[in-house]
């Protein structure tokens, strides 16, 4: 679109402001603890952001976010075909229960979880006795991290598999492709972006999550404690700047992600319309 | 798109009339698929709901009523529904801020000022709140001139304000931009060719266009503000009754009692929260999808944004 003669009044005043906010919640926050990091040497820093403690806890936070992001890359690619292809009563009901993660307070979710998953509770009277530990467990923290993070895959390949024309699976039935073979040579290639993104987006929600996990996991220091709990111990203990050395590891991680997550969404949008 | 609940804008296609048996799935594969997702749905999402309000009454509704009547809990219901009230307006204002010179005018850099505001759904809570600690904390930043002034901001309301600020910064800004990006400028430019300064405009042209995807935004900005754990967490001190919010408050009644049904009381409420919720979301949603059909239906042969 060529740029034209633009007559709204207030764009000065409106990302003045913009900038101003942004700043003062967002920018000057983290510049903060960046400055504070800064003042440590980096000897100093890499020591206390490589305790056995702090690499237990990167093990498991990022072990079980990439766990967690996997099954519901899997799940939710076919929740999602399920919830665009297929009709069945009580579609919108479970539409709508979809996004039950992105509504429930984090505490909630990892109230009931642990409580399901106890050995006294619905699931866990099940589980317990066929030697499977869900709750009070590295399990436990997988589980917490599936939920909260389940709606990314679903709401991130939904769009793309409405939008995918019918016409061309169509076209590979014609020509004798067998249903299997479409899909993975047809349907696959143009979902398999969306399916990373959100997988990408599920394994970021995942590495920051705390509260739902706290509930549901035993925190024993070096076995199911994960990075945000190592954090907060640091700070309940004064110990301020081992707090600051991890959390600096996440904030760059976080970083990481948000880039690695922009050029997957702009990769994903090639093939729609 | 991003780490947000997709914007109502994303409307869904209408089917066409043709067979379509080439791409349909054998019956078999069918009922796998459906039986996969569904039982996928009902063990990790509706049964952990439905347990939250049948662990809540497992003691009786007297116990439950007991449970939140307790005056540590109605502590928690005022302080959660204050810092509500104070973070989900200042995100409000920037949202309809932010969008209007976001989504109205071109600029250099504007993809990376997008990025910036994404910032906050990147970023762990946890350590979201230790920033704030380390700018007002006692070893922070101005910790010595807080202190000094007797000003208290972490292990209070402000520090948690802030905290619930920085999580939910996003929601509505990032509600805002696409609709106001697809409505673009045209109707605005008309307005003030006819004489309508530019709050005018605002209030008469750009506002009644927005308003439903300003609603959305804001609940789910509600929604997370009222629900936040580990940003709060870290900068709340969890003094109880004073700066124990509803989800700290489930937190403290799950490690104080054996049977944890006065936390599940408590977690019923935020449980409620959501299901509200999501209800207005699906209603939004339905409203929009309706919308659009009926603007499809009449003008048939253009392709409806």
């Amino acid at each position: 679109m060529a740029q034209r003669f633009n007559a709204l009044p207030g764009f000065k005043r409106t990302l003045g402001f913009t900038l101003f906010y942004l700043s003062a919640i967002v920018l000057i926050p983290i510049g903060g603890l960046v400055i504070k990091v800064l003042g440590l040497s980096w000897s100093e820093l890499w020591e206390l952001a490589t305790k056995p403690r702090a690499i237990a806890a990167y093990k498991l936070s990022f072990g079980a976010s990439f766990i967690a992001a996997s099954v519901n890359a899997v799940f939710g690619t076919i929740l999602a075909w399920v919830l665009v292809r297929y009709t069945f009563p009580g579609k919108r009901f479970v539409d709508a229960l979809v996004d039950i993660p992105f509504a429930l307070p984090t505490a909630v979710a990892g109230l009931t979880l642990a409580n399901l998953f106890a050995p006294n509770g619905w699931l866990g009277s099940f589980l317990t006795p066929l030697g499977i530990k869900g709750a009070y467990s590295a399990l436990g923290v997988v589980i917490a991290l599936t939920f909260v993070s389940l709606p990314f895959v679903v709401r991130t390949v939904q769009p793309i598999l409405e939008s995918l024309e019918r016409d061309v699976e169509e076209a590979a039935a014609t020509l004798g492709a067998g249903r299997v073979t479409t899909f993975f040579k047809v349907v696959l290639p143009v979902l398999l972006p969306s399916v990373i993104t959100g997988f990408a987006l599920s394994f970021a929600r995942a590495v920051g999550e705390f509260g739902s996990v706290i509930f549901i996991s035993s925190n024993i220091p070096r076995q199911t404690e994960i990075v945000p709990l190592v954090i907060i111990t640091y700070l309940d203990e004064y110990e301020f700047t081992s707090a600051m050395a991890l959390a600096t590891v996440m904030l760059v991680v976080s970083f990481v992600l948000l880039i690695t997550i922009n050029l997957l969404e702009r990769w994903a949008s090639r093939y729609q319309a | 798109m991003g780490f947000q609940i997709p914007s109502i804008m994303a409307g869904g296609h209408t089917i066409s009339g043709k067979s379509q048996r080439g791409s349909e799935d054998s019956p078999i594969a069918r009922a796998i698929l459906l039986t996969v997702a569904l039982g996928f749905v009902l063990l990790f999402l509706l049964l952990p709901l439905v347990n939250v309000f049948v662990q809540a009454f497992a003691k009786g509704l007297a116990f439950y009523r007991e449970s939140l009547v307790d005056p540590d809990s109605i502590a928690a219901i005022k302080l959660t529904l204050t810092i509500a009230a104070i973070s989900v307006p200042l995100n409000l204002i920037f949202g309809l801020v932010g969008s209007w010179a976001i989504a109205k005018f071109n600029f250099p850099g504007k993809p990376f000022l997008l990025t910036l505001i994404d910032l906050p759904f990147a970023i762990s809570p946890v350590v979201a709140g230790l920033m704030f600690v380390v700018l007002f904390g006692r070893q922070g930043f101005f910790g010595p001139w807080l202190e000094d002034h007797n000003i208290r901001i972490i292990f209070a309301l402000p520090g948690m304000v802030l905290a619930t600020v920085f999580v939910t910064f996003p929601f509505v800004a990032r509600e805002l931009i696409p609709i106001m990006e697809a409505t673009g400028t045209d109707q605005e430019q008309a307005a003030l060719t006819l004489g309508a300064n530019g709050w005018q405009t605002f209030w008469h042209v750009t506002l009644p266009s927005v308003k439903w995807g300003l609603l959305y935004g804001v609940i789910l900005c509600n929604a997370r503000a009222m629900g936040e754990f580990g940003a709060v967490s870290v900068v709340s001190g969890h003094i109880t009754g004073q700066t124990d919010t509803l989800p700290l408050r489930v937190e403290k009644l799950y490690q104080g009692t054996t049977s944890g049904t006065a936390a599940f009381a408590v977690a019923s409420l935020l449980a409620f929260l959501a299901l509200i919720t999501l209800a207005v979301k699906t209603f939004l949603e339905w409203r929009s999808a309706r919308a659009e059909t009926a603007a499809q239906r009449l003008v048939p042969d253009t392709e409806v944004q």
